[in-house]
């Protein structure tokens, strides 16, 4: 995973569960361009394998970065093309 | 090298293999212009209880957010959860549930089920669980084929007006199926 990058947006899902860190990291990606970063902020645990088999399993996304810090989940996700 | 090479008596038609290459590139280019590399889900939902509702709309919203292709046929009291009116009293029952804490006997009793829900919906509310509302909105933006069957409709009285904007209607067993066929996943819940 790369440490460097810029994030481009923020999504808050806090206090949400499954499946809506998903879908809407989804929706939220749809609308950046290449290359952008988005980062999702999650307090849902499940996220952390939930938005990995996401991106794992998606054209287009690539996932850079998941941090976990004061309850927090923190996930950095690319729009690849 | 080997000694058994082909000798020029087995050499061949240049002519008819590249006709045969021709061929095979037509039929190539056809099959990737009519291939959808999008994953296939089919599910039919069957079940109308607050938490058989659950299991087919949060399958059906994620693999949308994976652009799969998603069909989701309702039948029976599965139709409830695409119903508008009724999709936002859907019940819990007590009775025949292992997990709930009280003997059958006693869950039984008249407004068992009533607060069963009550505290189902209440344990929704404050995990940041979606509704079923929301779950249906949210598939039918996501382009998810939230389908009404026909039979079972005229079946339970409904009329087609009673469901939510986007239900595909006028659907039967052979539409199902023919998504189902050519599915990567069909489920029954």
């Amino acid at each position: 995973m790369s440490s460097k990058f810029e994030v481009t947006e923020t999504l808050d899902v806090k206090g949400q569960s499954c499946p809506m860190p998903v879908v809407k990291t989804k929706g939220a990606i749809d609308e950046l361009a290449e290359g952008e970063v988005l980062e999702v902020v999650a307090t849902d645990s499940g996220s952390v394998s939930d938005i990995a088999g996401w991106a794992d399993g998606t054209d287009g996304v690539e996932l850079l970065d998941q941090r976990e810090e004061a309850d927090l989940y923190r996930h950095y996700v690319r729009k690849t093309d | 090298m080997s000694t058994d090479t082909p000798g020029p008596t087995d050499t061949p038609d240049v002519e008819a293999l590249r006709a045969r290459v021709a061929d095979l590139e037509e039929t190539v280019a056809g099959l990737e212009a009519g291939a959808d590399d999008r994953k296939r889900m089919t599910i039919v939902a069957t079940k109308g209880s607050l938490d058989m509702a659950y299991p087919p709309l949060i399958l059906a919203s994620t693999a949308a957010a994976f652009d799969w292709d998603v069909v989701v046929f309702h039948t029976f009291w599965g139709l409830d959860i695409l119903h508008e009116e009724r999709s936002k009293n859907l019940k819990l029952s007590a009775v025949g549930n292992p997990s709930m804490s009280v003997p059958n006997a006693v869950a039984a009793l008249p407004g068992m089920d009533a607060m069963a829900t009550r505290m189902m919906r209440k344990k929704i509310g404050e995990n940041g669980t979606a509704t079923v509302e929301e779950l249906i909105e949210l598939s039918l933006d996501q382009g998810v084929d939230l389908q009404a069957c026909q039979m079972t409709i005229e079946l339970m009285g409904y009329d087609e007006e009673d469901f939510y904007d986007g239900v595909t209607t006028g659907v039967g067993a052979a539409t199902a199926l023919n998504h189902m066929a050519d599915a990567d996943v069909q489920l029954l819940v």
